[in-house]
């Protein structure tokens, strides 16, 4: 049976990463968008975790970083839907495409 | 070995539910799918003995962001056209390869001082939600001026949201 090391987290974390970036910048959908965002702010906060478990001397830092991120995560999200739904009843459309007014 | 097998268990759905979110063409679905992602990386806290991070991860992320993510989805339907990708789809595939690649050579190669090579030789998890109170609301050497500033950003997005959605006459 193998065994768990920090590494195996970092790879988790970044594939994860990956897959939100991909959705992020892949995407029609500016909710699905948001949604990628979410799953890369996961993916780095089970990379901060894995650290705060397993480096020497890191004590709860990583944690407690891990609770900042979800509070600006959250925060973040809130702002983001409430644009995106100003925006739908503004355009008729939540196609990041076709958000172009400030394109010149 | 539970520990072991748990994490491949864990990883597995976190990475099969994320690529879900982005690849199925069904809004409603990768929604879901995204909540099943959240619940997953809770269960990866809980093998890090991140006992409190796993409950606040449940309750903020499956609880209130997935909820409100899905309830935006019923908000604005473009359901018809489903979840498409734009033009730059290739260029967003070689982009997350490439930082796949990169972070996992990062990753492997950095000799990080770890205390234990295994998960399961490290010392046993302790509580953690006491440790973090400590510390976030000592004085000396405590997280009080980061929580404070968080909760006058919160306070700062509840306001914008509003006014963003606000009816105007």
């Amino acid at each position: 049976m193998m065994s768990i090391g920090l590494e195996h987290y970092l790879l988790l974390s970044s594939a994860l990463f990956a897959i939100g970036l991909y959705g992020a910048l892949a995407k029609r959908n500016a909710v699905v968008v948001l949604m990628c965002i979410e799953i890369m702010l996961n993916a780095v906060n089970i990379a901060l975790v894995a650290f705060s478990r397993f480096t020497v001397g890191a004590g709860l830092t990583g944690q407690m970083f891990a609770i900042f991120v979800m509070t600006v995560a959250a925060a973040e999200v809130a702002v983001g839907l409430a644009l995106i739904i100003s925006i739908y009843r503004a355009r008729g459309t939540v196609d990041v495409g076709r958000i172009n007014l400030l394109k010149w | 070995m539970g520990l072991t097998v748990s994490f491949f268990v864990l990883a597995a759905v976190v990475l099969l539910a994320g690529l879900a979110v982005v690849l199925l063409r069904n809004i409603f679905r990768a929604g879901l799918s995204l909540l099943l992602c959240f619940f997953g990386v809770a269960g990866i806290y809980v093998t890090l003995g991140a006992d409190f991070l796993a409950a606040v991860q449940v309750l903020i992320y499956v609880g209130a962001i997935g909820i409100l993510l899905l309830l935006a989805l019923m908000l604005t339907p473009e359901a018809p056209r489903g979840s498409t990708e734009g033009r730059l789809v290739a260029v967003a595939a070689v982009l997350g390869g490439l930082v796949l690649v990169v972070l996992g050579f990062a990753a492997l190669r950095t000799p990080w001082n770890v205390v234990a090579t295994s998960l399961t030789d490290l010392p046993a998890p302790e509580p953690t939600t006491e440790a973090l109170a400590q510390g976030l609301f000592t004085l000396e050497g405590g997280w009080v001026l980061p929580f404070e500033i968080a909760s006058i950003m919160l306070l700062a997005a509840i306001i914008g949201a509003i006014v963003l959605v606000m009816e105007r006459e």
